[in-house]
């Protein structure tokens, strides 16, 4: 059943690329099939026990026995979460897609429907190795996806992205390597903590890279702004995700001995992230690049949260890593509807687009003001929760942290002032239409996805760790 | 007086692989003579391919009816399933080239030659697969080379094949003396020929520090490191790849890899156990100097043949990091890589070879725009065996990598896993080049005129033949238990 979330997109994609299907029902096939992995995970999480600790819904099998790599996957509580994050946000980038319209739209939609499959893997492999492999495996559509739909300086930003991400990756492996044979096993489970602090940082290079951790970021304001709007928003909303994911699954559920001696710098360098991505947003010129930066900057104070260490910092961390997944990928498509308008994302020649337009603003407007964590806002809920768990480890972090929230008002404000208020800029005409219920349909229920949360964080935040001292429990048996 | 010579028995079945392609040379030469012009191309190359496909169907039966290796034939034969796998593996490259062959421009004057000495170039790595002395060992890579050397010039035509030819005649023929001439030192030392029996001279005489017993090892592995075209021997790789006609170097690039390394293996493992602390380390020296060498050579190559050269040199250099570990993991893990690897070489080539039909003119990565969504199939393939070499998931060079990396960290080498996953960082760089220039670039870019007649010929066995590389490549990823198990069995018949 858990193989199932893999198995539908992939088969999803095989069936796209060896069809001969017209395009229109090649789009409409992989929309089909991303909704359903949604509905897929909806019964998923139904029959989930969160009152039960430990692995659910594990499937194993041996891949090779020699060196003891199995395939092997299973969902925790918070896994479950996130990866329902990806798959909403998933089916919403290919709706956003099949509404846009794309060249080559088997290549296209085979790509995104096989990133599904390699990103879901990600978040359900109880293996290194398997890890490892979804983990490459999500890279190769990427790679196309960008290099080959992106804008006019996409051989660069995919040369700056791949070349960042292998690095990391590769180092990871060599860590991989060395553990699992030195502890004669791959599985996650079987296996036990470990004290190497090589090995903790062969991991943390390629989470950090991914995230993007400060100062490893210089691949991300490329790659979002040369990748189509939806692929943005599956980078960075998703993707990164992943490395938060890793650090929480692998790095310090695994490496407890180094995660204390590493902490200090890794939480000042999420602190600087958090900063700097916060004043580049606010300073950017564009759209993306506002975007990309605050997505720095969320990126930042999530690992502040991870690294605190504590049921509240892991549970907001968590929760937060859900919240900014919805919001970046909401803003991102937003951002590719106004693109589209505007011919241009630069906000110099954006503004007034509120007026005539009840629809982007409303839109735009209520992600905004919940991703500026305005009390009540679910991403309040998570930011809070992060500053109070991270609170006890250091005071220092959560005033940086709390001076972030206003940092965050004040690019999230900007970038709506200046797309929806002021004077009409030079790119925005009368002619310039809403947003359309295609649009709409697409965008509102990532929108009420985070309405709901606001409402109840609770469902996240008590079901990601049901029993407290989990990060015993994912340190593995041994 | 000749018949108080006593002849050993012949285990014909032992040499059946190598004989079924001798015999389809010899079938080929006789057609090259009887079969009207016209039907000579197809004649002979159903001709090799069947001789291929014998050989594999006998290495097959070979590999399940020989559980446990023993010498035949006065020991000069090893007849044992790590000659069986690597014949299977050799008549595979052989069987997929001949499909590369069929279509290739080449005059009929001389075609039914080319099959026949395609069949004979297996038939001698076939028997060289299987030598258990040094005089077999040198027998059957001479064997297999002057085929070879032929091959490469054989179309007189195209630019730069005889050249090539000539390239590899000299510098081979360097390589072939080097081990002669190590064989004799070695032979000199112990005074015997058998691989084992040369281990048990050694620690029965305590020779394991003899001066000329080193200096005889250090040549036979510099000999075997230049038809592995491993650096520093690789110097005629790139010239020789490059001018050789393409189907003969997709041959050349899986199938002489495949038999140097596992000869390199099998004479190491047999006849130096007690010197193992110094080839180890001579081995591990020349992969990374491969890996360096084939690497950052690669990433300034404009033409496809030459990047694939340099990439060769750099998957030998991986591939003897499993050689190097000097242990039944890391012995494993090199038949393991070539499996996947032989067909993503092959497959490559042969995707190189199509490509230089429709063009008539040689492949630059310019010429490669708008390749891959013109010609799905083979742009598909060709991505495939990028990644595959690169090592990404999905095809079997990821697993490869994983073993022979594995393999290196259980002899207590890390630092040799570290320069592996460099050069893997590196080699991204020029695999991923070869699908951005296919995929990444309209072919408005392809500075070309427009292939005359839209679309080339279909070649059909061409494309099935890469189909048939990208399904071993892929395959293998996911079959991973059962292929290691046969590698395993055919380790087995080394001693660690």
């Amino acid at each position: 059943m858990t193989t199932a979330l893999i198995l539908l997109p992939v088969g999803g994609a095989l069936v796209v690329w060896l069809l001969p299907l017209r395009p229109f029902a090649v789009a409409s096939t992989a929309f089909l099939v991303a909704l359903a992995e949604v509905a897929l995970w909806i019964d998923t999480l139904a029959r989930f026990d969160f009152s039960r600790p430990g692995l659910q819904f594990d499937e194993q099998q041996s891949w090779f026995s020699d060196l003891h790599v199995s395939y092997h996957v299973g969902l925790y509580g918070f896994s479950l979460w996130l990866v329902g994050m990806s798959v909403v946000v998933l089916a919403a980038a290919t709706g956003y897609a099949f509404w846009a319209g794309r060249d080559r739209p088997r290549a296209y939609y085979g790509l995104m429907l096989l990133l599904t499959g390699a990103i879901v893997g990600v978040f359900l492999a109880q293996d290194l190795l398997l890890f490892y492999v979804f983990w490459e495996a999500m890279l190769v559509p990427l790679y196309f996806l960008v290099g080959v739909w992106g804008g006019p300086g996409r051989l660069r930003a995919t040369l700056l992205f791949v070349i960042y991400t292998m690095a990391g990756s590769l180092l990871m492996l060599a860590s991989i390597i060395v553990l699992g044979i030195s502890q004669g096993t791959f599985d996650l489970v079987d296996s036990g903590t470990n004290s190497s602090d090589w090995i903790f940082l062969g991991f943390v290079a390629a989470f950090a890279v991914k995230a993007p951790l400060f100062p490893l970021h210089a691949w991300l304001p490329e790659t979002y702004r040369e990748s189509s709007a939806e692929v943005s928003a599956v980078l960075s909303g998703v993707v990164s995700k992943l490395a938060a994911f890793g650090f929480l699954r692998i790095a310090i559920a695994k490496f407890p001995g180094p995660t204390a001696d590493f902490r200090t710098p890794i939480l000042v360098l999420a602190a600087c992230g958090l900063v700097y991505g916060s004043l580049l947003a606010f300073r950017a010129p564009d759209l993306r690049g506002v975007i990309a930066y605050s997505s720095l900057a969320q990126m930042g104070l999530i690992t502040l949260g991870l690294f605190a260490v504590n049921p509240l910092g892991l549970n907001g961390a968590v929760l937060q890593m859900v919240n900014h997944g919805l919001i970046s990928a909401a803003l991102f498509l937003i951002a590719g509807a106004v693109e589209r308008r505007a011919a241009t994302g630069e906000l110099q020649a954006l503004g007034g687009m509120a007026r005539g337009r009840p629809a982007l603003a409303t839109v735009l407007m209520t992600t905004g003001v919940i991703a500026l964590a305005v009390p009540g806002s679910s991403a309040f809920a998570g930011e809070f929760a992060i500053l109070a768990g991270v609170f006890t480890t250091g005071w220092g972090y959560a005033v940086v942290g709390a001076a972030a929230i206003v940092f965050a008002a004040m690019y999230m404000l900007r970038l709506i002032s200046a797309v929806l208020h002021r004077s009409p800029g030079r790119a925005v005409t009368e002619a310039a239409l809403d947003l359309r219920p295609a649009e709409l349909g697409i965008i509102v229920p990532l929108v009420l996805c985070l309405l709901v949360l606001s409402a109840w964080p609770a469902a996240i935040t008590e079901r990601s760790f049901p029993t407290g001292n989990t990060l015993t429990e994912l340190a593995g048996s041994r | 007086m000749i018949a108080s010579l006593a002849t050993p028995t012949i285990d014909w079945f032992a040499l059946a692989a190598p004989l079924s392609l001798l015999a389809a040379g010899a079938v080929n030469l006789l057609s090259a003579v009887l079969v009207p012009r016209g039907d000579r191309r197809v004649v002979a190359s159903v001709v090799a391919a069947l001789g291929y496909a014998a050989a594999i169907a006998f290495a097959v039966a070979l590999y399940q009816q020989t559980p446990d290796g023993h010498g035949v034939i006065a020991d000069a034969i090893q007849r044992d399933r790590l000659g069986a796998l690597t014949s299977v593996i050799i008549a595979g490259c052989g069987l997929l080239a001949v499909g590369v062959s069929f279509s290739e421009r080449m005059s009929d004057d001389h075609i039914a030659e080319y099959y026949a000495l395609l069949a004979w170039a297996g038939a001698g790595m076939t028997f060289l697969a299987s030598a258990g002395t040094l005089l077999t060992l040198f027998l059957g890579l001479e064997w297999f080379s002057i085929s070879l050397y032929i091959l490469c010039a054989i179309d007189r035509e195209l630019v730069g094949s005889l050249e090539a030819g000539l390239k590899y005649l000299i510098v081979g023929g360097f390589g072939s003396a080097m081990l002669l001439f190590g064989s004799a030192l070695v032979y000199g030392a112990t005074g015997r020929l058998e691989f084992h029996e040369i281990a048990a001279q050694v620690s029965a005489q305590g020779l394991s520090h003899d001066a000329l017993l080193v200096a005889g090892l250090a040549l036979i592995i510099g000999g075997l490191g230049f038809k592995a075209s491993a650096a520093p021997f690789h110097m005629w790789t790139p010239d020789v790849y490059e001018g050789a006609p393409t189907p003969v170097t997709a041959f050349m690039s899986g199938a002489t890899k495949a038999v140097a390394l596992v000869l390199t293996l099998r004479v190491l493992v047999t006849a130096f156990p007690q010197e193992a602390r110094l080839w180890t380390i001579a081995v591990a020296a020349i992969a990374c100097a491969s890996l360096a060498v084939g690497n950052l050579a690669a990433l300034v190559q404009t033409s496809l043949k030459r990047l694939l050269a340099y990439s060769s040199i750099s998957q030998a250099g991986f591939m003897l990091i499993g050689i190097a570990s000097n242990n039944a993991l890391g012995a494993r893990a090199l038949l393991y890589y070539l499996i996947p690897y032989c067909a993503m070489s092959v497959g490559a080539f042969g995707v190189v070879a199509a490509r230089e039909r429709e063009l008539n003119r040689p492949v630059t990565m310019d010429s490669l725009a708008g390749f891959g969504w013109e010609r799905p199939l083979l742009g598909g393939g060709m991505t495939v065996f990028m990644l595959g070499f690169a090592g990404f998931p999905l095809t079997g060079g990821f697993v490869g990598k994983f073993y022979v990396f594995s393999a290196a960290y259980q002899h207590g080498w890390t630092w040799l896993v570290i320069v592996g996953v460099v050069a893997t960082a590196v080699s991204l760089y020029y695999y991923l080049g070869v699908i951005r220039a296919m995929y990444f670039r309209p072919s408005e870019e392809l500075q070309l005129a427009a292939v005359a007649g839209g679309s080339p010929p279909r070649e059909l066995l061409l494309q099935s033949a890469v189909a048939a590389a990208i399904v071993v490549t892929v395959g293998s990823f996911f079959a991973v238990q059962p292929l290691i198990d046969i590698c395993r069995h055919a380790a087995e018949s080394l001693r660690f």
